[in-house]
């Protein structure tokens, strides 16, 4: 019974589950994707939105699926995508549930840096998004250079971040005060987040750009397994530790920064979809794939949600995300004490 | 091979002596190591055995490159490891360091597996390879049976065997273990030391581990490394290294140095201030061995 075929067969189990688990996200995508695209002032039966986005139907219907609700459906999807990976990446290269790019502030940092752009620079559109990246990027250097002591170490990587994301807060909102109202208005986008009015480049840089960058992390994610295990083991096993984190946080930060540019914060989706994704998975990994997926199932339910007032709120995307993210943050560190002995 | 006694025929002891040339090594740019020689021979147990801060343990992982050196070369045979690509290395040397902790949800043929890191290409991918290397790891280390038990569920024995099964999956010629037997009751022990033993025997793997049971290393160990304050102050066979001079002098211990009744190895019977069979206690709190 005890044979190599045992340690296979265990493989093949763990396949069929990651199998499992990401089909019924799949179903739960296109289920949901197709109330987002029936949902709505002008109604559409579920069946009439669906042929629209293929191209067929009147003009009226037309319309209304591929200019407002399809790049909506898309930009909520390509986000949480995006959140959850880079969310994932965070927490398992860092070894800390609690390490996400919100609590780091590195998310905070895209935002600031966005509203910096719109409002000190009075730019509008691509300058935002690279604004974002210069501010998530600043934020994960400063962080860095804080933290670094002869190697990363996750804690005060943690603690240094929360310090960064309390300071990268509160000049949003000094800048957001000293503002003009009308503008003040648009920039609440950026502090909150919302996928309502992401238009078609937009959603191109966001989709070319996931692609590219889900592309270096399956390339990298060879270095989790070994990392997981504490850096004494990961070097060990042959792994360039803190060459191993630093890139693999840089390509994080990239995916942060290239989410938060487009539809803004989005709070705790980073937090929570990986969480729900391990536990899905539970195998001891990073559950890369299947945070792309829960992330994008979160963020698309939480616009659903948030766009109909499904709770009796109709909000901004990222207040509902934050409204679901909160309770989790409270119960992660009501519970972290007793698992972070190590 | 000539120079291997204990290794049987056709065991696959090729990579040579692990040997510290010179070797400074320290923290905060304090060095507690500094121009250390020292030859770990191929084929053989060594045990290192000192008191607590004389550098043993970041001896072990400055040769294992856990800690980087501040001067000094490693080599291994006659290759300088000191600059080798750590995956590279990490084919050549294994290494157990002092505390381990699973991520949660892992199995133990999943965490073994991790052990096959080094040997696979950018993708990980494991092949039907991996699995034998795996099974044969499990079986080696008696924890075959529990190869699709969550790694959290195990006892403290047998998690310290899955990790000595994740460093074998590794299959490399030396195998370093910092302290492998700290968090375990002396039963487990025993157990893990002859489990090393068998390896060494079976496999001609070089061991080297970093011991606080000093009887334990006596016993175990083909050759003996006494470190104090960051220098070696003895090597050899224990029978030669072990008397009372010298762990009075490494530890700071008065003791008895008395032949181990089981395997015939020096044994260390610590002298101390009470509780001697005749009732004698040394006045001034410093003992007094008796003829």
């Amino acid at each position: 019974m005890s044979s190599p075929a045992t340690v296979a067969s265990l493989r093949t189990l763990r396949h069929r589950r990651l199998a499992l688990v990401l089909g019924s996200l799949a179903a739960l995508v296109v289920v949901l994707a197709a109330l987002g695209l029936t949902l709505g002032a002008a109604s559409l039966t579920p069946g009439r939105a669906l042929l629209a986005v293929v191209g067929v139907g009147d003009a009226g219907d037309l319309f209304v699926v591929h200019r407002l609700r399809l790049p909506r459906v898309a930009a909520a999807l390509l986000a949480g995508a995006a959140f959850g990976l880079a969310g994932a990446l965070f927490q398992s290269t860092l070894r800390n549930p609690l390490a996400s790019p919100d609590i780091l502030g590195i998310a905070s940092g895209a935002s600031l840096g966005a509203v910096t752009v719109l409002l000190g620079l009075g730019l509008t559109g691509a300058a935002v998004s690279a604004g974002a990246f210069v501010g998530a990027a600043t934020i994960a250097v400063l962080i860095w250079f804080f933290a670094w002591r002869q190697g990363l170490h996750s804690i005060r990587f943690v603690l240094v971040g929360v310090g960064f994301a309390y300071l990268a807060s509160s000049l949003l909102a000094w800048m957001l005060a000293s503002a003009d109202q009308r503008d003040a208005a648009t920039a609440l986008v950026w502090t909150v987040g919302s996928v309502a009015d992401v238009r078609g480049p937009a959603l191109t840089v966001l989709g070319v750009g996931l692609v590219v960058l889900a592309a270096a992390v399956a390339a990298l994610a060879r270095w989790q397994g070994p990392l997981a295990l504490g850096d004494d083991h990961a070097r060990g096993l042959g792994v360039a530790t803190d060459a191993a984190r630093v890139t693999t946080l840089l390509v994080a930060v990239a995916l942060v920064a290239l989410a938060t540019a487009t539809v803004g914060p989005l709070a705790f989706v980073a937090l929570v979809a990986p969480a729900i994704a391990r536990r899905l998975v539970d195998d001891g990994g990073p559950a890369l794939s299947v945070s792309v997926a829960t992330g994008a199932t979160l963020v698309l339910a939480a616009d659903i949600v948030a766009q109909h007032g499904l709770l009796g709120v109709s909000a901004p995307t990222g207040i509902v995300t934050g409204l679901v993210g909160a309770p989790y943050l409270l119960w992660l560190l009501a519970t972290h004490e007793r698992r972070s002995r190590a | 091979m000539i120079d291997v006694p204990h290794a049987p025929p056709g065991s696959r002891t090729s990579a040579g002596d692990l040997t510290a040339h010179g070797v400074s090594i320290g923290y905060d740019g304090r060095p507690v190591i500094e121009g250390l020689d020292l030859t770990l021979p191929q084929g053989r147990v060594t045990a290192v055995v000192g008191p607590n801060a004389c550098g043993k343990s970041t001896l072990l992982r400055g040769l294992a490159r856990l800690h980087p050196l501040i001067a000094g070369r490693v080599t291994l045979g006659d290759r300088d490891v000191t600059n080798l690509p750590r995956k590279e290395l990490a084919r050549l040397v294994g290494v157990l360091p002092q505390s381990s902790v699973a991520p949660d949800g892992v199995r133990v043929a999943e965490l073994v597996g991790r052990g096959r890191y080094p040997h696979q290409g950018w993708f990980g991918r494991h092949s039907s390879d991996d699995d034998v290397v795996v099974m044969r790891s499990l079986e080696a280390t008696g924890v075959a049976d529990l190869a699709d038990r969550p790694v959290a569920e195990l006892s403290g024995g047998q998690r310290q065997r899955v990790w000595v099964a994740m460093v074998l999956a590794q299959e490399t010629d030396v195998v370093l273990l910092d302290e492998p037997t700290t968090f375990l009751d002396v039963t487990h022990q025993v157990e893990l030391l002859d489990l090393l033993h068998d390896l060494n025997r079976e496999r001609g793997t070089t061991v080297v581990m970093v011991l606080h049971e000093l009887n334990l290393a006596a016993r175990y160990a083909d050759h003996l490394v006494v470190m104090c304050a960051g220098r070696v102050v003895a090597e050899g066979a224990p029978s030669d290294v072990i008397d009372e001079a010298t762990v009075l002098e490494a530890f700071g211990l008065d003791a008895k140095v008395v032949p181990d009744p089981v395997s015939g190895t020096p044994m260390i019977v610590p002298v101390g201030r009470h509780r001697r069979a005749d009732g004698t206690l040394a006045p001034d709190g410093s003992a007094e061995p008796r003829e």
